[in-house]
């Protein structure tokens, strides 16, 4: 008995020797941080008010405070690290499966037809309409009067 | 001191008129939205219908519910090839998909499904004629290049309701299939982006891939328009959204070509911008996104791999589509059926274009002409008397009611000169909208001619006698007046006789 645990005391050591120095001597991944995905060439990025602003439109999120600029460039700022690395004649990969087909359904309906349940989630509804904040229309259609000049300077 | 004020002025003056002398040079590309003839939706199984219950031919897919997953469907890469086969176009082995981001309500995802780096099919031509009766003296040929035919989904619509500030949004089409064709700025002018739409209608159908159906929608045409002085480089275009007809392509590009104009020449700029087209008020109008060029954040499907198809062999799989097996399909499309018509019947290019321009004239024609039959005197039955008859009933030629049958009795008549072309166009008001035989009508309506040479002699000597200052005048040789006799023969026959026999028998008497 003790004879038997004690060798599986001694095998277990040896094997943690292996995996132990196969991490230290030829594993590709680091065991602690290392700073090489650092470049100094890279300058900081520095984000000017326009473009905050336009950000803001474009994400409907609101961040421009101090600290909300801060986090941004942050970010960038940690992106930017690839930047440097040599991607040439590398293909990028944007799906595990870009090796498979698309698979294909056949032209049937299948689905649908459940107009209670699409409509299940939306606040408002009219006439089994979703409501939404107005959305791009003709200008003239926001500003009437913008829109007589604009068409009086279409027509001089 | 003065001299060189004077040479300044001139040598300014000079560089001035130059420039004005260059022509202005207009550039039109057009990108078009053709909504595929499918069952179902491009990536789901919610039946793709125009009009429909709100909000019903929706599945979770299309509502962007968390959790569900596209699944393309084959008809709609079958019908994408079939139409790119028809453009010459080359069809990619493998094409991939993208997203295209955007807010808007009506697009409950953030995104469109796009083909943006991999398209379907690159590099096609479509070659069309160019004839608007009464703007062009004769037809002419032109082409235009497309950049790429790529697979993409539809919308939803949206309903602006101005006065309570608010949209209401109808999913039915989110999701819907569409082939984005994509030209080259080749064209120059409205009429010749109206006359490439027509012929890109014609195909469609042809091809069964879409309804072609522009006051449905189902055929959507952006327009980018920008002018420049000849020989210079492009310069800023507009881009004027969703025009619904083909005339409504031609009126758009002009008025804009004429506005940006006007612009330049009062010393404006132009600037890159969306446009709408408001069919009513004969102008475009600018919207009210790209205040900046917009950022799509275009990014690869994940979901999605990429899409494969069979470029060499007929052999054909659920998943992998045979493009040769496709090609099998392609019926005869507009361009040859209008150069048949000009080899086998010997037609002019003008009439040719404008029977194959209506497909029910153009099946007409082809069953009227089972029998030999004079082709352009059949052509012109159809295109000016069935054609005016209709359009003052406002009835559209496609859902003319007139059958075969009753149209070939009518020809039957017209050419063996039973009856004349005015009393024709009587008898096609008579049988719009029933079944009525133009052989019974012309006999009830004792409307068929008189050929009988003693009758046509006999009221030729009435109107002798009724005009013999007439009868004089051709006698003292006068012979115009031959004419003036032979309309008051008409008159006082009711248009019964017919009148190609009647002059000579006229001509005859008279010379006696």
């Amino acid at each position: 008995m003790s004879f038997r645990s004690s060798a599986l005391v001694r095998r277990r050591i040896y094997l943690h020797r292996i995996f132990y120095n196969c991490f230290r001597y030829y594993c590709k991944v680091p065991i602690t941080p290392v700073a090489t995905l650092e470049s100094d060439n890279i300058p900081k990025p520095n984000i000017d008010i326009n473009t905050v602003a336009l950000l803001e439109r474009l994400s409907l999120v609101r961040f421009d405070t101090e600290q909300g600029v801060k986090v941004l460039e942050d970010s960038i700022e940690f992106a930017n690290k690839i930047l440097h690395i040599n991607t040439d004649n590398v293909q990028p990969l944007y799906t595990v499966l870009e090796n498979q087909s698309l698979s294909l359904h056949i032209d049937a309906v299948t689905q649908g037809n459940c107009q209670k349940d699409i409509l299940k989630n939306a606040v408002i509804t009219e006439d089994d309409y979703f409501v939404a904040p107005p959305g791009n229309i003709p200008l003239h259609e926001i500003e009437e009067k913008e829109s007589d000049i604009q068409r009086n300077e279409n027509r001089n | 001191m003065r001299s060189k004020f004077l040479y300044k002025y001139l040598k300014l003056h000079k560089r001035y008129s130059s420039q004005i002398a260059k022509k202005w040079q207009s550039v039109v590309g057009l990108e078009v939205h053709a909504q595929l003839n499918t069952e179902s939706k491009l990536f789901s199984g919610a039946q793709n219908t125009f009009g429909g219950l709100v909000n019903n031919c929706v599945s979770l897919f299309d509502a962007a519910i968390p959790g569900t997953l596209p699944v393309l469907n084959r008809k709609c890469v079958e019908l994408g090839v079939l139409a790119a086969l028809a453009f010459s176009c080359r069809v990619n082995e493998v094409s991939t998909f993208d997203r295209k981001h955007y807010f808007y309500a009506d697009l409950p995802a953030g995104y469109q499904i796009t083909q943006q780096r991999a398209p379907l099919a690159n590099d096609g031509v479509i070659n069309f004629q160019v004839y608007t009766p009464g703007v062009h003296k004769k037809p002419y040929n032109k082409s235009s290049m497309i950049k790429q035919i790529q697979l993409e989904q539809d919308s939803g619509k949206s309903l602006h309701d101005i006065e309570l500030k608010q949209s209401l949004v109808d999913l039915n089409r989110a999701g819907a299939p569409l082939i984005e064709i994509v030209f080259e700025p080749d064209l120059e002018d409205g009429e010749e982006a109206a006359a490439l739409v027509k012929e890109l209608v014609l195909i469609v159908q042809r091809l069964g891939v879409c309804s072609g159906r522009m006051e449905e929608g189902a055929l959507r045409v952006d327009a980018n328009v920008s002018i420049r002085r000849e020989g210079d480089p492009l310069s800023t275009r507009t881009e004027i959204k969703n025009i619904g007809s083909v005339r409504g392509v031609a009126s758009a590009v002009r008025y804009e070509i004429d506005r940006q104009q006007s612009v330049l020449e009062n010393g404006g700029n132009i600037i890159n911008e969306t446009r709408m087209w408001d069919a009513a008020a004969k102008v475009t109008v600018p919207m009210r996104d790209k205040e900046v060029v917009q950022d799509y954040r275009y990014m690869p499907e994940p979901n999605l791999p990429p899409l494969r198809v069979n470029l060499t062999t007929r052999e054909d799989t659920q998943d992998i589509i045979s493009v040769p097996l496709i090609s099998d399909r392609i019926p005869e499309l507009p361009a040859v059926s209008r150069a048949k018509l000009i080899e086998n019947h010997d037609l002019r290019p003008e009439i040719a274009i404008q029977l194959v321009n209506e497909p029910a004239l153009f099946d007409f024609f082809n069953n009227l002409m089972n029998k030999k039959r004079n082709p352009t005197k059949v052509a012109n039955l159809l295109l000016n008397d069935l054609l005016t008859v209709l359009n003052r009933r406002k009835i559209d030629v496609n859902n003319c009611t007139i059958s075969v049958e009753q149209l070939d009795e009518l020809t039957d008549m017209v050419l063996q000169k039973k009856i004349n072309l005015d009393i024709c166009r009587s008898v096609l008001e008579e049988i719009i909208g029933n079944r009525k035989s133009p052989f019974a009508i012309v006999d009830e309506k004792g409307w068929s001619l008189v050929t009988d040479s003693k009758e046509i002699t006999e009221q030729c000597k009435r109107v002798f006698d009724d005009n013999p200052k007439l009868v004089k005048q051709y006698r003292d040789g006068k012979v115009k007046v031959l004419r003036a006799l032979l309309g008051i023969l008409s008159k006082t026959s009711d248009n019964k006789l017919d009148m190609s026999v009647a002059s000579k028998i006229m001509e005859e008497l008279l010379r006696k």
